[in-house]
This record gives C-alpha cells, sequence and structure tokens, in this order.
C-alpha cells in the first residue's frame, strides 16, 4: 500500500484590535444593536471614500515585526470584486500584489519537535458584515462592516492536524501578547481556511488544493482536517482524483462538502484601489513600532527558566495565556520568590477560575497580596494550610493577607509562654510516649506534637514546638 | 427691477453688495423662468422651491446683519451626482429613484460656508456616463442655442442651466470632458481642476482615478471664484492634493498682457474630420493670443491618438467597481429575486441604462482573469507614455491651446446608435484627465448656425491660475461670451 502525505497551509484572518474601522470613523464594537455603528464610507453609500486608519497599519506592520517578516516601505491597495450582501461595496478593499509584509516564520513545538512553519504574508484588509438568516427572511448587521481585519498566509509548510493547531495557537498567542488582536473566536475575531492537498510520499509536486473556509474552532479545524486527508486518501487509493474545489465543515456530521467547484471559482477581477494613495512608511514610525515590540511567549518562557529558575513546565503554563503572565509578572516586583508564587498560580489559581468560571481579570486579589502571602507562609506566621484558606479569601473578596489572617486568626503562635504551656501538659498528662521516647523510639514525639497541636488548634507553629519538646525531653 | 437672473457671479455680488438686489428677488426671477420653461431646455431634475426660498431668506438676513461671504446669496446648481444632505441623487438612473442623501458632500459643505444657495439639481448623462445627456433616464435636456440640439455631456444640464439664465453658475464633474465639452457646446465656461484639486468626497464615482468637480459659469472670473471656493486637501479624500488654494481671482485680475507667455498648439488636436468652422474659430482666437504677445509654438503629444481606447478601458474598469454597489440591498431601486444574485440581476437589468451596462461589461471584461494584462496592465501603461507627452510639452511651454471638440453641437438622436461615434467626441478632452492636468474651455466663435465654439487652454499641474489669466484675458478682448441664445430674447 501507498504512503501519502498531507500538506497544509492556512490563511488565517485576524481583527485587529483597533478603536475605529478600517476606512471610516465608525466605532469597532462587538454586539451592539444591528446596523447602530455605520456611516456612508461603511455602507457603501454613493460618493463615499475611504480613509486609512493609521492604528490599523501600525497593528498589522507589528503583527508582521512579531512574526519575522520583513516589511514593505511601499504597499498598495486593491479593489477585490465581488457581489454579496455581507460586503456593501460589492468590492473588498485588500492588498494584492504589495502587501504590508512578506516573509516571515513562526517556531512551534509540535508533540516536543520544533518544527518552523513559513508565513508568506500579512495583509490588511476590511471585514465584511454579517448576515443573519432568521424567519424566512436574510438580513445584514453591517456594525462588522469595514473593521480591520488581517489575513495570515502560511506556505504549504504543514502536515498534519497537531501542526496546523500549533500554529494557530501560536498565532493566537502572539497577536495577544502583541495587543494586536484578542483573537475571541467565538466573536469571529480569528478565522482561518485551510488549504489541504495530499499527496504520494515522494511525489514532488502538490496534489491538488481543496480549501474549506472560514472556520473559528480550533477543535472543529482539527477534526475537518482530519476528516478531509482521510478523505483524500481513500480518493486517490480507489483511483480516483482529487477535484480542486472548495468545501465547508458541517460539525454535526464530522464531514465535509462540496460548497464550490473550480469551473464555479470567482474571477475576483483584482486592480488597483483608486480612491487610496500607495502606503509609504517611514523609517522612523518602524524604528518607534519596533521599540514597542512585547515580549513574546517564547522569550518569556526562557526567561523564566534562566533568570527565575523555574522549571520548564511552569513556565510554559503560566505563558500560555497573555493574562495569567502578565498577572505574574505583575507579582515579580514584589518578590523573588518565583517558585511558590508559580506553585499558587498553576495549583490555587487555576482551581478557582475553573470552578467559578471567571477570567484572571476578574479575580479581586492583587498582585502584591499574594507576594506577601508568599513571604508570610515563609516567614512562618502563617501555614501552608492556612495560606490556601487566606488565598481563596484574596481571590473572592481581595484585601491584603495580614488583615484577613488577623480577622480569621490563622497566625501560627511561636510565642514561647504560650507553647511552653501547651509542651508542659503534654508531657505532664501522656507519661507512656514520654517513656518510649526516652527509651529511644523518637518517633513517639509526634504523638506529643499532634498534642500541643491540637491544643493550640493548629495555630503553634510546628517547627517551634518540635524544637521545644526535644529541648525538654532531651535536656 | 433689474434682470438679475442673467448677471455673472461677479455682477450679481455686486449688485447684492451694494444692496440693488436680494437674494430673494434673485431666486424669485430663476424660479420664474425655470417654470416657464416648462422642459423647453429641460435643464433641473428638481428644485425645491421652498428649500431654495428658505436658502435666500437666510442669505438676506446675514447680509443685513452686516456680514459677506464669496458666494452670499448666489444660486449654484449642482449636478445630480453630488450629495447634498435631505435631497435626491439620481445620477440621472432609475436604479437611485428614492435614494436621500444621508450627508454633504465637501464641496457642498464648502459652498454652504461660503453663503452660495444651492439651486435644484441639474440633469446629466447617466452616472456621467454620456457626451450629450441623452443617455438621461429621468429627462431631456436642449440646447439652449438650439433647442433641437444636444447640450453636450456628460454635465450637460449644468451647461444649459447657466446658457439659459436658469442658474447663475454650477457645478459640474469631468471625467474624460464632462465639463469642457458640455460648455463649449453652451456657449460657457468650464473647468476640470487639476486631480486632486477638489475633494471627490461625495461624488458619485464614475472612475475615481479621473473624475474632478469643477465650475461651469458665465465667465472666467466666476470659474476662478468658485474654484477658489470649492479647491483645498480635504481628509476625508485620500487623493486630494494638500497643496494651499490660491486666491484665483486674484491671480486673473493681475495679468494685462500675454507678454513671456508661451502657448503650445499640439498638431494633434487638430484631428482630421475637424469641423472647418471649428478650426477657423479656434486659429483665430490663437491668433488673438499671439496679437496680446503670447508666443505660439507647435508642439506635439505623440500618445494623443491613444487617449481614447486607454481611456475606455481605464474608466469603465473602475467604473465596473464603483457602479458594483447599486445592487437594491441598501438603497434606492429594487427588483425582488428568489436568492440575493436574482435580486442583483433583476434590480440592475431594469434600473441601469444601455449605456451603463455596456461599460460595465466592458470594464468587467477588461479587468478578468485572462485578459488583465492585454488591456488593463497595458492601458496603465500608454498612460504613463501620455503623461510624459504631456511633461515634455509643458518644459517649453506655459499653457496648451487647442479646440475642445472636433465640431459644435449636434442634432438629437444623430449619434445615439452609434455608441463609438458618441466616444470620439471625447478625443480632444480625455488625454487631459489621463494625465491629471488643469484644462478649462471658454467661448471662441459661433458657427454659421449660431451655434458656440469652444477654446481648450491646458494647464500644467495645479497651474489653474495660468491657464484662468490666460482665458480671462483672451475674453476681456473678445465678447462672445456676452452672446446670449436667441430664445432668451
Amino acid at each position: 500500500m501507498k504512503q501519502y502525505e498531507a500538506t497544509i497551509g492556512l490563511e488565517t484572518h485576524v481583527m485587529q484590535q483597533t478603536r475605529t474601522k478600517m476606512f471610516c470613523g465608525c466605532l469597532r464594537v462587538y454586539g451592539a444593536d444591528a446596523n447602530t455603528h455605520v456611516c456612508p464610507v461603511c455602507v457603501g453609500y454613493p460618493g463615499a471614500m475611504p480613509v486609512l486608519n493609521r492604528k490599523a497599519i501600525e497593528l498589522c506592520c507589528k503583527a508582521g515585526m512579531l512574526l519575522g517578516c520583513s516589511i514593505n516601505r511601499l504597499s498598495r491597495w486593491d479593489r477585490k470584486n465581488y457581489f454579496y450582501p455581507d460586503m456593501a461595496k460589492n468590492y473588498q478593499i485588500t492588498q494584492a500584489d504589495d502587501p504590508l509584509c512578506l516573509g516571515g516564520k513562526l517556531e512551534v513545538e509540535v508533540d516536543g519537535v520544533t518544527k518552523v512553519f513559513d508565513i508568506e504574508r500579512i495583509h490588511q484588509e476590511e471585514n465584511a458584515a454579517k448576515n443573519i438568516h432568521a424567519a424566512g427572511a436574510s438580513l445584514v448587521d453591517y456594525n462588522r462592516a469595514g473593521t480591520a481585519l488581517m489575513e495570515i498566509v502560511s506556505t504549504p509548510c504543514m502536515h498534519s492536524a497537531e501542526d496546523a493547531l500549533a500554529y494557530m495557537t501560536a498565532i493566537k498567542q502572539i497577536m495577544q501578547y502583541g495587543g494586536i488582536s484578542a483573537c475571541d473566536q467565538e466573536k469571529g475575531e480569528m478565522r482561518s481556511d485551510v488549504n489541504i492537498s495530499v499527496r504520494p510520499v515522494g511525489q514532488s509536486e502538490l496534489g491538488a488544493k481543496v480549501e474549506i473556509k472560514n472556520m473559528n474552532s480550533f477543535a472543529f479545524i482539527k477534526e475537518a482536517i482530519e476528516y478531509e486527508v482521510d478523505r483524500q486518501i481513500s480518493v486517490l487509493e480507489q483511483g480516483g482524483t482529487i477535484d480542486q474545489e472548495t468545501r465547508g465543515y458541517d460539525a454535526e456530521r464530522g464531514e465535509t462538502f462540496v460548497q464550490r467547484s473550480k469551473e464555479d471559482a470567482h474571477d475576483y477581477r483584482y486592480f488597483p484601489e483608486p480612491d487610496l494613495l500607495p502606503l509609504t512608511l517611514t523609517e522612523e514610525e518602524m524604528e518607534a513600532w519596533r521599540s514597542e515590540l512585547p515580549e513574546l511567549p517564547a522569550q518569556r518562557r526562557a526567561r523564566y527558566v534562566e533568570e527565575l529558575g523555574l522549571p520548564a513546565y511552569d513556565a510554559a503554563v503560566l505563558t500560555a495565556d497573555k493574562a495569567t503572565s502578565d498577572w505574574f509578572e505583575a507579582v515579580l516586583p514584589y518578590s523573588s520568590k518565583a517558585k511558590p508564587i508559580s506553585n499558587f498560580m498553576m495549583g490555587e489559581m487555576q482551581r478557582l477560575l475553573t470552578e467559578k468560571e471567571i477570567t484572571i481579570e476578574a479575580c479581586k486579589m492583587m498582585p502584591e497580596a499574594l507576594a506577601k502571602l508568599v513571604d508570610l507562609i515563609d516567614q512562618g506566621v502563617i501555614s501552608n494550610s492556612a495560606g490556601k484558606q487566606v488565598f481563596e479569601i484574596l481571590f473572592d473578596e481581595g484585601g491584603t493577607p495580614e488583615s484577613i489572617i488577623e480577622a480569621k486568626g490563622l497566625a501560627q503562635v511561636s510565642d514561647d509562654c504560650a507553647l511552653e504551656q501547651w509542651a508542659d501538659t503534654a508531657i505532664a498528662e501522656n507519661p507512656k510516649p514520654v517513656e518510649e521516647y526516652k527509651a529511644g523510639n523518637p518517633a513517639s514525639i509526634n504523638f506529643l506534637m499532634g498534642q500541643v497541636m491540637k491544643a493550640s488548634r493548629g495555630k503553634a507553629n510546628p517547627g517551634a514546638v518540635m524544637q521545644l519538646l526535644k529541648q525538654k525531653l532531651d535536656g | 427691477m433689474s434682470d438679475l437672473k442673467s448677471m455673472t457671479i461677479g455682477a450679481l455680488k455686486a449688485a447684492l453688495q451694494e444692496g440693488e438686489a436680494s437674494a430673494q428677488e434673485v431666486v424669485e426671477q430663476l424660479l420664474t423662468v425655470v417654470e416657464e420653461d416648462a422642459g423647453r431646455v429641460g435643464a433641473f431634475l428638481s428644485l425645491d422651491k421652498d428649500s431654495v426660498r428658505e436658502q435666500a431668506s437666510v442669505c438676506d438676513e446675514v447680509r443685513g446683519a452686516g456680514n459677506d461671504k464669496k458666494l452670499l446669496g448666489i444660486p449654484i446648481s449642482i449636478k445630480d451626482l453630488i450629495n447634498v444632505k435631505g435631497d435626491p441623487c439620481t445620477c440621472s438612473s432609475h436604479i437611485l429613484e428614492g435614494y436621500v442623501a444621508p450627508y454633504d458632500a465637501t464641496v457642498i459643505r464648502k459652498l454652504r460656508e461660503a453663503g452660495a444657495i444651492l439651486f435644484g439639481r441639474v440633469n446629466m448623462d447617466e452616472f456621467a456616463m454620456g457626451s450629450s445627456t441623452e443617455n438621461a433616464a429621468l429627462g431631456v435636456t436642449s440646447n439652449p442655442w438650439r433647442l433641437d440640439h444636444v447640450p453636450g455631456g456628460s454635465s450637460g444640464g449644468s451647461a444649459a442651466a447657466v446658457s439659459a439664465d436658469h442658474t447663475i453658475a454650477s457645478l459640474g464633474s469631468d471625467t474624460g470632458g464632462s465639463i469642457r465639452q458640455p460648455a463649449a457646446f453652451c456657449g460657457c465656461v468650464g473647468l476640470k481642476p487639476t486631480y486632486g484639486r477638489v475633494s471627490r468626497y461625495g461624488l458619485t464615482a464614475f472612475a475615481s482615478s479621473l473624475d474632478q468637480i469643477g465650475p461651469i459659469t458665465k465667465n472666467v472670473w466666476d470659474a476662478a471664484l468658485l474654484l477658489e471656493v470649492i479647491s483645498g486637501e480635504d481628509e476625508r479624500d485620500a487623493t486630494s492634493l494638500r497643496e494651499p488654494v490660491p486666491s484665483y481671482t486674484k491671480a486673473l485680475e493681475q495679468t494685462t498682457s500675454l507678454e513671456g507667455v508661451t502657448l503650445g498648439l499640439p498638431r494633434e488636436y487638430f484631428v482630421e474630420g475637424m469641423d472647418p468652422e471649428v478650426e477657423e474659430a479656434v486659429r483665430n482666437a490663437v491668433e488673438q493670443c499671439r496679437a496680446l504677445g503670447a508666443e505660439i509654438v507647435d508642439v506635439s503629444l505623440p500618445h494623443a491618438k491613444y487617449a481614447i481606447s486607454v481611456y475606455y478601458i481605464i474608466a469603465t474598469a473602475e467604473a465596473s467597481a464603483n457602479l458594483a454597489r447599486f445592487d437594491g440591498i441598501r438603497y434606492g431601486m429594487r427588483v425582488d429575486g428568489a436568492d440575493p444574485a436574482a435580486l442583483y440581476a433583476k434590480t440592475r437589468a431594469s434600473g441601469l441604462g444601455d449605456e451603463v451596462k455596456r461599460r460595465i461589461i466592458l470594464g468587467t471584461y477588461v479587468l478578468s482573469s485572462g485578459y488583465y494584462d492585454a488591456y488593463y496592465k497595458k492601458a496603465q501603461r500608454v498612460q504613463q507614455c501620455i503623461r510624459n507627452d504631456f511633461e515634455s510639452v509643458f518644459k517649453e511651454c506655459d499653457a496648451l491651446i487647442a479646440p475642445v471638440t472636433p465640431t459644435p453641437a449636434y442634432r438629437k438622436g444623430e449619434k445615439t446608435d452609434d455608441p463609438l461615434k458618441m466616444y470620439l467626441d471625447d478625443i480632444l478632452t480625455t488625454s487631459v484627465n489621463l494625465a491629471g492636468n488643469c484644462a478649462l474651455s471658454l467661448p471662441c466663435g459661433f458657427s454659421s448656425d449660431g451655434l458656440p465654439i469652444g477654446l481648450q487652454l491646458i494647464g500644467n499641474h495645479l497651474d489653474e491660475e495660468n491657464i484662468l489669466s490666460i482665458a480671462h484675458l483672451y475674453e476681456q478682448h473678445t465678447d462672445w461670451h456676452k452672446r446670449k441664445p436667441e430664445f432668451l430674447s
């Protein structure tokens, strides 16, 4: 039996987090009443003309810089023509031959192996409106029409659903870290078209390409790729040929289906957009943008391991999403105890976030409070288990660890008088373990220790108690 | 009461400033003649009397309070493809019937700020596609000089209204000659500014890289003043030019001679088949300029012969995309269909006229995969050659002097069956749009049939001052612009 190899390329659309739309002053708002953020420009009224949003250009260039692209000092705008109610002008302003960013690469770990995926280009364009099909009618909401959208195009460099998933996860992380997009897939802020072909291993030219359009869920993308690769292989196995076509993914049935055959493919009739001048970027503005680039997850991971001495595992968990990592970063100025802080973040913090179904931004605890809490545990002021109680209160209510410890009476008792009294009582009331200890059974001291802890209702500092008991019995 | 309606902007301004007339009297006179016209000239598509009277009364109040503005109380008529908030803007097309503009074009904002009265919407070829205002879905406009002749186009309504004294001045738009040619046919002054001089924001686009709004007036000074008001950078039009706007009226008032001025006579503009009366009138005008001190040199624009072909590729390509928005979804007319594609097809089939469809099809074709390089790309390269031609002749001369059209206005219906023949009307005007230069048309004679003949002055980029000054001086020494169509007397 022949061996087959799949080849996958992704066109990933990312909505940038600009305040206003790409070519007009309307606000970019999600979830507003339909058609409340529109103007003659984004609804394609006669005579309206586009005006470039410089912030979008900045974000697109920064995305390119973060992905190692070269930035075109001179880029151009084109019109892509097609009739559809989601495109008010019936053409989309985009970039064809001269996009903002060219070339680039993304280093990603897939199943423990480091792979490098190549990025062909990133171009800037405008988003379509949202079509709503309801009650036998088709309605259009133009609030999204004309928002800034960039398209990150990979080369056909991936070979499995895992590759594609790792690529998209990394893109999402970088976009979030770079402040370019929140990439909220449920809001459609990140969508991908997936190009898939298969060929017998050893064949040099690629097989016919099938495009699966417009998917936003990573899970569905994975399923769709796996289904489509299997389908294409079985067609070839049975002596058939693959048609170049566009397919959709039916998540309920777990199948792809034909949307448009090659014969019906659009001729987009690209031509230069006469309403916009070619875009020229100066060396100064690009330098300024470069200086504002944030640290990327990979760089942060390296720093956590090298400078903070965290295990690689901790570094990966902490940087997986930007919000968590930023929170961790916010604790660091207050504490040098990275590992105990990491433990809290990976343990209690994650548990509570999951349990209460909130994001880290919504938790009430201040980063300096966690730093203080870790210090207090380290100094023996409270025990580990009391620390967890304090953490949960901080998480729910905020405040300082000191005031919570005070209010709840959680402080450990290291005070010599009180300890001495409890120790003397324990020794006096339990002659048998005392005997055994003195007879050479050191484990017997634990019973006495338990008695002291019980008497103190858990607040006695165990280290101090042990030291005191030994002193009394050995002395 | 004096005859206010036939005044130029300059004369009317003086009369208003002196208190010899009020804006309300001006608009009443105009409203009366437009009403009495009863469609003989038929320049107007819509004219909201209440709005006009209200604007006039506001103007009189403003003046009464001791204020003056550049165009305070001057009625200006607007070609029906420029958006005026609250007004229809049909572009002479059924497909935009029912559309009411939700915003003001930048030129309209500037007119309002200058105190002008927006005096009705004037006819045009549908979406500015035509040279006779016969491709107009909503009404017929006639040439005031001979009512059975066309007024030219596409700004035929703008020129006819000015020529017939149905308005004081008007705005038109010029993509391939649409201001200059009707101005020539109707005996007016028409100016196509340098590309980018006047904001296109709010001008319904035909060919975005060629379109410019410009004035059509009764004399050169009026054109200079109107240009002064509407020009300038606009943040809403990325292609508008940053250069400051000079005082055009001042410039032309300062010019008293053509000494030291070199005028180029492009040999390619005296085409075969040109009407001998047109050629004679233009050559006489050239001699007059020589007599006024100008040096006349023969020049060549070798690629001029390709201008029509290049124009009909570039302009239709852009139009095919610009007009795609007229789909029946958001505004204007709609013919329902079973699905969006059917709705589009039915709406556009019944809403757009034949010439518009012809150009959309042509434009779609030249952009199609497999044809793009052979047509659009190649046209762009030839366009560059045409630009280079102008660049090199402007190294040796200050302006070019030429005819506007090969013939005076022709009879209605004469060319309607032959689109190609109609396209050739633009042979002497399209190069300027392709190169982006400025040019104007002014009266330089009459045919034996009593039809006006236009003279074209072509200027370098942003050299409006120069061509206006030359035109003004020429006008001072001739009285072609003072004649009025016979039917007015």
